[in-house]
Formats: structure tokens, C-alpha cells, sequence
């Protein structure tokens, strides 16, 4: 299954050197699954890389999407917004509130350091699936994208699987009058 | 028994009971049997033609009501991802339990296809439940599925992870129908290419087609082949009243060497023209291996079986037999008149009992990006 894509990001990331594109391979070939480089007319370098990203499936209401993020530049990355035909996203992070972790909305996005990986997972930082248009079933491929800081943007398509962890509570907090909280499923 | 522990330890067991002076043998060298993989991708599937592993378990379910076409291919994607990624080593996506995922072992898991997957997606099925026979005992439990997962290993802990990763994938499309976990040798026991032996003691697939025969016996044209599961119980308690002779005689093979009563070696070729002395023949035409024996090597079987050996009950008398499981390209040619005369007449039916059956079409196997059954099913 063509699960990991390698997307290209454009100028802004791009710009730091063939140094650290060439870490990139480094990236991928440590990932037995297959990545597809897709490139678009104005970018010159691979600069994230999603790897084995998947989405857990769910009947109704909330979901969450999982993945690997690779950097594979000499210079952070920040993924500043997420988006999919599927559903609103919200980039979600864990914290401790009254002594029990909740998710709540990342602050200034997924900051990927120079050459580093980010893990989204279950537990951890992730992208919710606010309110999708369709139950999302076991087997379904989901199409995302990713809009880094600077304008680059990174498609990946993630596969649905059930799961029955990650029912984290969600702490919608002040920025998020209009999210229904409460523990997803 | 500390000084049994520390000689352990230190890289030796006694061999000897403890009154005599200890002579100590050296254990084996760690041999690393952990990483050892096979593809998953490629033309056909893997756990068939290869080398059988000590330990296999057939999962077999029966699909939800209203799996269609198009859910059956959300299945096999997801399955074959998690195959791909477990029989290499790697956990599976969402894998809980990721060390878990670590020691392939030789994994292989293997996909087949029941009468009932075909009927769900609307396909004629290239496989039949096979007929009553005579000897058949058969129940529920242990019968019929609409898909199948065989997966193998060397080791039973990597088999039972595999196994419990594939089911959560597969459960919202079916329920478990029946599960059948085997065992043969373990690795290092047998130099490879042994013929393993069965709970009666018996070497067991002596018969087994190899290299270019093994070919022409498993593979159609297009990868694909053809899977029959029976589960057959074994009765040791009246086995054991047999003296070897009376053993011997029902399958007309030694029960040491596992050569023919008219042979010295396990692979001699059984002489069934040969008679004793009072004029009758040598093989007796009971036996087992007289009743299976197949002239064409066309209309042979392969057969990877595994011997199941579940807790005896409170008289203490064993619940064992053998997974039988036989590949072959076309099930009603190859397998079937086989099992017909062996259903007629074959001395060794007096302590065995087929309890379960199944059949499975095997898709050709899949490229990475693709999954099996995709040929069937896209």
C-alpha cells in the first residue's frame, strides 16, 4: 500500500540547501514502505516527509490521524495548519489539566526540528478530525494536507484502522467556542 | 538442582542422570532464527511452497452481513499492509504491542478465500465445499470460513501478535468462525527438507512433491492456488494398544526410518507389487500409503500440516490430531480422489477422524502498493 509519500514544499523550506536534502534519504530508506515523491512545478526540495500515517476509524463524531513527520532539511519546520476533504482539522496536542491529560489545540503548530522526526500518535500530538462528513470506515483512504510555515504545503494519504485507544478528553479551551468537548470516541 | 542451573548458565547441560560422574555436551551455538524473513511480495504468496515453520494458525472468518466487494478490498488493503509490514519485522500501523513485532522468525502469513467471500462480492467461486464422506465427523467449529489467514513462524509468540494484529484489522468486516493453531519441530531440530513427524509418531508428507514436481502440483498459470483445511483428531488411547507391527501395517510405512514395508529408506518408492511369503502383499492395500498413493505426479498434493495438541480432558486422554492442510492447484483433481479412496479404505481411519473442513482459493500474490486479491476483487 502507498501509504508514505514524500511531498515537496515549496521555496520558503526549500531554500535550505541540497545538504539537507540529501539527509532525506537517510529518512526514507529507513522506512521499509515505499515513498512516492511527488514534486510541483515550484518546488526545488523534499523538505517533509509523512511517514506511515494512518487515521483511526470512527462510526461518528471525532477522529484523530497519526504519522510520522520527518525534516529533512537543515533548518526547523513548522506545520502550521492541516486540512482534508474528510473534515475540519485542528492540530491537537496533549496536556495535564486538573491532574488528568486532555487534548487541546497545538499552539504555533508541529515545530519539526532541523533533520528531526515528530511523532503524531495516539497519547500525543495529532491531527483531530473535528467533524467528519462521513463515518470513516476501516479501509478508507483519507487525503490530508499539510501548510507549513512559509507557504509549502505536504499531501499525504492516510488509511483508516480501527483502533481502541486514543480516546483522549478534549479541552477545546477559549480558542474553541465552537467545538463540542467532551471525550471522543 | 542449582548446580544443573548454573551448568546451564555457563553454556552446558548434563546429559547424564545425576548418579553418574556428569559428562557434559556443549549446547548449540545460538543460532539467530529471529531475523530470518521471507518475502511477502512477489508473484505468489509465501507460506506454501516454503520450508514449514514450527508453528502455524489458521484463523478463518466468517464475513459480516452486507461486506461487499468494496469492503472486502478496505480489508485486504489493510491486511496485506500489516502482513507486509509484520513479516518484515516492523509493527503494524497502530501496533500497540510494536515490540512485539520485532523477531519475524521466518512469519509468513497467507491469504485465502472461501466459497462464501466469493458469493459476498458477487463471484463465481473457483472452490466448493467438497463432499460428504463416510469417515467424516465434521462440526461447526472447526469447518467452513469465508476467508482465511495461515500464519507461520518459528516462533509462537511473533504467530500470536501477528495474529491478534490481523484479527483487529479484520473483526469490524467478520467474526472469528474458528481458529486452529499447530506445531511441528521446532528450528535446529531437524536439519531442513526433514519430513516432520505427527502425534501417532509417524513421519508425516514423506510423499510431499519437491522442487519442479512441487511446481506443476501447487501453482496454476496465473499464481494462484487451492488450500483444504481439515482438522483430523487422532485417537492415541486405542493407538496405543497397537503393537508396532499393527502400526507399521495401517500405513505400510516403518515407523523409525518411515521407509515402506518394501524399502529401507524413507524415500524408497513403496513396491506394491511385492507379496510375503503366505502370498499377499508386502504393502498391505489398507495401508495408508497404499490407498493415497498417486501415480501421476500431476495429481499429487502438497502437504504442510501441523500437529494440534489441546489439554487432554480430566481422564487424562489427549484431544490431539493434525491440521491437515494440502496445496494444490485444483482441489476436485488433485485432492479430492485421493480422499475418496482413503475414505473407502484406509486401515489408519480406524484411529483418526476428520472433525473439521475447509477450502480456500489462494489469490496469486501482490506488489509493493498493491494487495492481495486485488486481481480478484479491484
Amino acid at each position: 500500500m502507498m501509504l508514505t509519500r514524500t511531498v515537496v514544499a515549496v521555496a520558503a523550506l526549500a531554500l535550505t540547501t541540497l545538504a539537507g536534502c540529501g539527509s532525506s534519504s537517510d529518512s526514507t530508506a529507513s522506512s521499509a514502505a515505499p515513498a512516492a515523491t511527488a514534486t510541483s512545478a515550484s518546488a526545488t526540495a523534499a523538505a517533509l516527509t509523512v511517514r506511515d500515517p494512518w487515521v483511526k476509524a470512527a462510526d461518528t463524531g471525532m477522529t484523530a490521524a497519526f504519522a510520522t513527520l520527518v525534516n529533512n532539511t537543515g533548518a526547523d519546520v513548522t506545520v502550521e495548519s492541516a486540512s482534508s476533504p474528510a473534515s475540519p482539522l485542528e492540530l491537537h496536542t496533549m496536556t495535564m489539566k486538573d491532574g488528568a491529560m486532555v487534548m487541546e489545540p497545538k499552539e504555533g503548530g508541529f515545530v519539526i526540528k532541523a533533520g528531526g522526526t515528530h511523532e503524531l500518535s495516539p497519547g500525543g500530538d495529532h491531527l483531530m478530525l473535528m467533524k467528519p462528513s462521513a463515518p470513516v470506515k476501516p479501509g478508507d483512504e483519507l487525503s490530508f494536507t499539510l501548510k507549513l510555515a512559509g507557504g509549502g504545503t505536504v499531501d499525504f494519504t492516510a488509511v483508516a484502522k480501527p483502533f481502541a485507544g486514543a480516546q483522549e478528553s478534549y479541552d477545546p479551551g477559549m480558542s474553541m467556542p465552537s467545538a463540542s468537548a467532551g471525550a471522543h470516541q | 538442582m542449582a548446580g544443573l542451573g548454573s551448568a546451564a548458565a555457563a553454556g552446558y547441560l548434563s546429559a547424564t542422570p545425576a548418579e553418574s560422574a556428569p559428562a557434559t555436551v556443549p549446547v548449540a551455538d545460538f543460532q539467530d532464527i529471529g531475523t530470518g524473513i521471507l518475502p511477502f511480495y512477489g508473484d505468489r504468496q509465501s507460506g506454501i511452497t516454503d520450508e514449514p515453520p514450527a508453528h502455524g494458525s489458521f484463523v478463518a472468518l466468517t464475513l459480516a452481513k452486507g461486506t461487499d466487494r468494496a469492503a472486502l478490498g478496505r480489508l485486504m488493503r489493510l491486511l496485506t499492509d500489516d502482513a507486509a509490514r509484520l513479516t518484515r519485522g516492523e509493527p503494524a500501523l497502530g501496533d500497540t504491542d510494536a515490540e512485539l513485532a520485532v523477531h519475524p522468525a521466518r512469519l509468513t502469513v497467507t491469504f485465502g478465500f472461501g466459497p462464501g467471500l466469493y458469493r459476498a462480492a458477487g463471484l463465481k467461486s473457483p472452490v466448493a465445499d467438497l463432499p460428504a464422506f463416510t469417515i467424516d465427523r465434521l462440526e461447526d467449529r472447526w469447518s467452513g470460513g469465508d476467508l482465511v489467514m495461515q500464519i507461520c513462524s518459528d516462533d509462537s509468540l511473533t504467530v500470536s501478535h501477528t495474529q491478534r494484529m490481523l484479527i483487529k484489522d479484520a473483526r469490524p468486516f467478520g467474526a472469528i468462525r474458528w481458529v486452529q493453531r499447530g506445531f511441528r519441530r521446532s528450528a535446529g531440530v531437524h536439519k531442513a527438507g526433514f519430513t516432520q513427524r505427527n502425534v501417532f509418531g509417524q513421519l508425516d508428507g514423506t510423499a510431499n512433491p519437491k522442487d519442479a514436481a512441487m511446481e506443476t502440483v501447487v501453482w496454476n498459470a496465473d499464481h494462484s492456488t487451492q488450500l483444504v483445511v481439515r482438522r483430523v483428531r487422532t485417537d492415541i488411547e486405542t493407538w496405543d494398544l497397537l503393537s508396532v507391527g499393527d502400526k507399521e501395517n495401517s500405513t505400510g510405512r516403518r515407523m523409525e526410518s518411515g521407509a515402506p514395508l518394501t524399502g529401507t529408506a524413507e524415500h524408497d518408492e513403496p513396491d506394491f507389487t511385492k507379496t510375503d511369503s503366505t502370498g499377499l502383499p508386502v504393502m498391505p492395500n489398507f495401508s495408508h500409503v497404499t490407498r493415497a498413493h498417486v501415480t501421476d505426479p500431476a495429481l499429487k498434493i502438497l502437504r504442510r500440516p501441523f500437529n494440534y495438541d489441546e489439554a487432554p480432558d480430566a481422564q487424562g486422554r489427549p484431544d490431539s490430531g493434525l491440521v491437515f492442510a494440502s496445496y494444490q492447484a485444483d482441489i476436485v483433481r488433485q485432492y479430492l480422489p485421493i480422499q475418496r479412496r482413503l475414505a473407502e479404505k484406509d486401515l489408519l481411519n480406524e484411529w483418526t477422524t476428520p472433525i473439521g473442513s475447509a477450502v480456500f482459493a489462494i489469490p496469486p500474490g501482490c506488489t509493493e502498493g498493491g494487495w492481495i486479491g486485488e486481481r480478484v476483487l479491484a
